[in-house]
């Protein structure tokens, strides 16, 4: 058997579905991360060791996993627990979840990297706790983190082929699906290496300028 | 005290500049075998630059270098001067030797060993000869007790004797020294001053100094050299030049120098 | 459980560890071949570097998997399963680890090689000697993040039926019906795997800061409280 460029390109149509799917997922997933993660940041600052350890090891504990494994534990396992949902919708869960123990650490950087003295300075000011985070420590941690936070986007793109086990048909998912029509799988594999190669150094090179208007920001 | 034998050390026709800044321009002079010359000037004048290009850190833009004859950065072929090639810079090289402002040790050595370092794995000293002398090096610089310290367990001034054993260690006929004692405080920069003196009376070394410790350029050097933006504009006798300097800059600078030495 | 199942449970484990170690071990060369010739003075030595870790940080693991399973085989080179895994995951991971060698032999002092130079060190011995023993002490700690990512991403040969621990626990779960218990139980065994090398790599790490006569606070994870 010989590699035949055509196969790659009529491979495209179905790339090109595939692609949204997986943008799909890296969306809602990033957006879940990124929430998910800040609250796993605050609980791990949290006072009471009751909840800071047992959120500290959980995420430890997600972290050091294989996301491939935590998407086979919610396809089987939310719907024995009565949750039925799409592939898709679990599969973006399973992903932000796994990121959102990655964005927290970034969270929890950006915030450490306040100098002390900003907390001194707003207490010294009298101002609420509230407030304090609002005004003062959130607007200074947030330029530090948003290089690190754009780089998670294009981690969790580059992982969506793995939804390909619980049935959600993104790119690779979809050139399997053409090989077991044709017989052939090389040239689609291919079309979708292509296609995960070129958008994943696409959202490096916006990352990169991204982080080249924001992330300079120095306090 | 002699001064110049020859010329064994020579700039000639010197340039350099960084971007715009030109830093040396034409720069001419030399040194004699076994001279100690301090070069003194205000900050930026182009002091470091002259011993990183001798120590072959910092390339110049043109002009030769010399040392005993044998060109830096440059071969004779046939009777044409040609690029160096790195054999041919490592063999100068291989002449001259460096201590630093911030002493530079190998941290993921102990002490003894980076004074051996070098001696065994570039000079080809067997390793127990090369011990014995970096004892007694050491012993010399008053660090006899070091031997096994790792550098991080130094103070500031320990370091930079070890710094100097280091260098003494692959027996330099060339010792550039720049501004040895700058990073220290002013007891300890004079403690290593001392050891300095004590190497500059019992050797003929040829050394290159920058310093701002006046007294101490006094005792060790046979000449000054005074520079001012890239120009050497007064070179003297150390009684000379301290005592009368001729050009108002040097009247100048050396008033505006705080001597710790 | 019956001891077949228990066998495909040690066999899946056994994999996994040789997809770890194998791949970690692999991947250490791409990732110093490539990590010190992005700074190497040749142009094309630099060019195929960055060339490997940009292409191989874009590619998603999963995807060079199946490249490595079903594609290099249409142009004539079979390659045993395991080590197309084994392969697959030492590009990815070492594409990864060479940006580490690459940030940590930047981050030498500059007054290291200068000093070498100084001492007339051959441009090898520089390397050797000086600018590596003090680069691997910053290598320690990010290369027990990319290990703990070569360890998850080796989950994935069991997509390609090789039989590491996931693939274990697949069939387990096929042929007991039980899937939360497996799934859990399978995240576990990684969690303790991940602790078992975060462990090792700490050991390691203050090791290595030993060496230059450093000292690394103690404490499994060593990372510093955080007063609110
Ligand atoms: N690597 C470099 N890149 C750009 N400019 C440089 C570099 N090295 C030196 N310079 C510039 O060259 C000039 C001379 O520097 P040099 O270090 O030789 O001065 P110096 O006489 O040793 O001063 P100091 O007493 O402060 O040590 C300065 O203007 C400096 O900014
Ligand atoms: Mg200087």
């Amino acid at each position: 058997m010989n590699f035949e460029w055509s196969g790659v390109w009529d491979a495209m149509p179905t790339m090109l579905d595939g692609l949204l799917v997986a943008l799909t997922a890296t969306g809602i997933g990033y957006v879940i991360a990124l929430v998910l993660g800040l609250v796993f940041a605050f609980m791990r600052r949290s006072e009471s060791r009751w909840i800071s350890m047992p959120v500290g090891f959980l995420v430890e504990f997600i972290r050091s996993t294989p996301l491939l494994v935590q998407l086979f534990f919610f396809f089987y396992v939310l719907p024995l627990i009565g949750i039925s949902v799409s592939p898709l919708a679990t599969g973006a869960f399973a992903l932000g979840l796994h990121y959102a123990t990655y964005t927290s650490e970034v969270y929890r950087a950006g915030i450490d990297g306040v100098p002390q003295g900003q907390w001194e300075a707003s207490t010294a000011l009298n101002l609420s706790t509230r407030r304090t985070w609002t005004n003062v420590i959130l607007p200074q941690a947030i330029p530090r983190v948003v290089p690190a936070l754009g780089n998670y986007v294009i981690a969790m793109f580059k992982d969506t082929p793995q939804l390909l086990a619980i049935t959600v048909v993104e790119m690779l998912g979809g050139a399997i699906a053409i090989g077991s029509e044709t017989f052939r799988y090389s040239e689609p594999i291919a079309a979708a290496g292509l296609v995960y190669l070129v958008v994943a150094l696409l959202m490096a090179w916006v990352a990169r300028m991204v982080e080249r208007r924001y992330g300079q920001v120095r306090v | 005290m002699t001064t110049t034998n020859g010329e064994f050390i020579t700039f000639d026709g010197v340039h350099k500049s960084f971007g715009k800044n030109v830093v040396l321009d034409d720069l001419h002079f030399s040194v004699g075998a076994g001279e100690r010359v301090t070069l003194i000037g205000p900050s930026g004048s182009g002091k470091t630059t002259i011993l990183r290009m001798l120590m072959t850190l910092t390339r110049p833009d043109r002009g030769t270098i010399s040392v005993d004859g044998d060109y830096l950065y440059h071969e004779k072929s046939g009777d044409q001067l040609v690029p160096a090639s790195e054999a041919h810079i490592r063999k100068v090289r291989s002449r001259i030797t460096m201590v630093f402002q911030h002493f530079n040790l190998f941290p993921n050595m102990k002490v003894l060993r980076n004074v051996t370092e070098a001696p065994i794995h570039v000079l080809g000293t067997p390793k127990d000869e090369a011990e014995a002398k970096g004892k007694e090096l050491l012993e010399l610089v008053g660090l006899g007790d070091k031997l096994n310290a790792h550098p991080s367990q130094l103070s500031g001034g320990q370091q930079q004797r070890v710094a100097i054993a280091r260098a003494l260690a692959v027996d330099p006929d060339v010792l550039l020294l720049d501004e040895v004692t700058s990073a220290l405080d002013p007891e300890i920069a004079a403690e290593v001053l001392d050891v300095l003196r004590d190497i500059a009376k019992s050797t003929d070394v040829t050394m290159l100094l920058v310093t701002h410790a006046m007294k101490f350029a006094r005792d060790v050097s046979h000449r000054v050299l005074m520079f001012n933006e890239g120009k050497i504009i007064e070179d003297a006798s150390p009684e000379q030049l301290f005592n009368e300097p001729e050009h108002d800059r040097t009247k100048s600078f050396l008033r505006s120098v705080i001597d710790e030495s | 459980m019956s001891s077949g199942l228990m066998s495909f449970i040690w066999e899946g484990l056994a994999n996994t560890l040789l997809l770890t170690v194998f791949g970690a071990l692999l991947g250490l060369v791409f990732a110093f071949i490539a990590g010190l010739g992005r700074s190497s003075e040749r142009k094309w030595v630099r060019g195929i570097a960055m060339v490997y870790t940009e292409v191989f940080r874009g590619f998603p693991s999963l995807v060079l998997l199946f490249v490595l399973i079903f594609i290099i085989p249409t142009f004539g080179f079979q390659l045993n399963p395991l080590i197309a895994g084994i392969l697959a995951l030492a590009l990815n991971i070492g594409a990864y680890a060479a940006e580490v060698v690459r940030g940590a032999v930047k981050a030498v002092p500059p007054g290291q090689l200068e000093a070498a130079i100084a001492l007339n060190f051959t441009p090898v011995q520089r390397l050797r000697k000086v600018i590596l023993p003090q680069a691997v002490v910053a290598m320690i700690p990010p290369f027990t993040n990319n290990l703990i990512e070569l360890l998850k991403a080796t989950s994935l040969v069991s997509l390609v039926y090789i039989s590491d621990f996931t693939f274990a626990a697949q069939l387990i779960r096929a042929s007991t019906g039980e899937t939360a218990l497996v799934f859990f139980g399978l995240l576990v065994g990684y969690g303790i795997i991940a602790l078992v090398f975060t462990t090792a790599m700490k050991l390691l790490e203050r090791m290595a800061a030993r060496s230059l006569g450093r000292t690394v606070p103690s404490g499994l994870f060593g990372r510093k409280e955080v007063a609110a």
